[in-house]
């Protein structure tokens, strides 16, 4: 399969979801915000980082780069989509994701480990893990807090568009849970098709058991195996 | 023609900055405070004549990138 990922100016996540990608046997190319053409891609990744040092809103001015025109047309032929922190900032500012991140509850940035649970795992991001499975991911974020309007809400919980939701160890979804003040603890989100995938927690850092531990790898496996 | 604009969250969304400033005046003995909601200025400077057509552009302006209308209202003054 192959994969793009998308760099920003300030972009800092970009290597790191590489090296998951390449050690998934993902065949990934680099390319630069202000390209106007993409690669042959399976899967476009926006990578977490802090693009334009977050101007305006996280996520605002990335949202209107030259290449994102390219990113909505692959997205509405079907190709996948994984924004990953500001790469989920980015598209929701572009559209391509309904709702917004807010700044966390208690305007702090948060860099820690959290437990999130698979909320739907009939999708071609999440099959092989198991539905309510608990993950452990770390997230690093200033803007986590998610939030839309009610009729978005009540059609994510409907169509089963809620990805991820924070929990804890013992998979409890409530408030002592919820790190950053997302409105019912959400942590990740789906398109209507499910073939765009925005999320605040890191799998791309939870790959290798040396460093960390290996509970995001079944995200990309999924995801090559789909 | 000059405008300014001021983005603000909007009323039913939680701005936690706005919260803090407001907690921090109160200490400081300032009691007759009520509320604090934070926002963004901006000033925009447009080559535009056409008075009606400047509006409009800054009015686009608002919408596709300075606020996010999920969260945010603007309001638009003439300087």
């Amino acid at each position: 399969m192959n994969s793009s990922v998308i760099v920003f100016p300030g972009s800092n996540c970009d290597r790191d979801i590489a090296v998951a990608l390449e050690k998934m046997q993902f065949k990934n190319k680099m390319v630069w915000h202000k390209d106007t053409t993409l690669p042959k891609s399976d899967l476009i990744v926006i990578p977490g980082g802090f693009s334009y040092g977050d101007y305006l809103r996280s996520g605002a001015i990335a949202g209107k780069s030259l290449i994102v025109s390219e990113i909505i047309k692959a997205a509405n032929s079907g190709c996948l989509i994984l924004g990953i922190c500001n790469g989920f900032q980015i598209l929701t500012e572009t559209g391509l994701l309904k709702g917004t991140l807010l700044r966390n509850k208690n305007l702090k940035f948060i860099n820690k480990d959290v437990n999130i649970k698979v909320m739907n795992n009939e999708t071609k991001f999440t099959s092989k893990y198991n539905l309510n499975q608990i993950l452990k991911i770390n997230i690093a974020h200033n803007e986590g807090n998610y939030f839309t309007k009610k009729s978005h809400l009540e059609e994510l919980k409907k169509e089963g568009l809620i990805a991820f939701k924070y929990c804890d160890e013992k998979g409890a979804v409530n408030d002592r849970s919820n790190p950053n003040g997302a409105l019912e603890n959400i942590a990740g989100i789906f398109n209507a098709k499910k073939n765009i995938l925005g999320m605040m927690p890191h799998p791309e850092r939870m790959v290798d058991e040396m460093i960390s531990n290996t509970d995001g790898v079944n995200l990309f496996s999924s995801l090559i195996n789909k | 023609m000059k405008y300014s604009i001021t983005v603000t969250l909007k009323k039913d969304v939680l701005d936690p900055q706005g919260k803090v400033v407001e907690n921090t005046l109160k200490n400081m003995g300032l009691n007759s405070l009520k509320s604090v909601r934070q926002g963004k200025y901006f000033e925009i400077e447009v080559e535009e004549k056409n008075e009606e057509v400047a509006d409009k552009e800054v009015t686009q302006m608002c919408e596709k990138l300075l606020a996010n209308l999920i969260i945010e209202d603007y309001k638009i003054n003439k300087l």
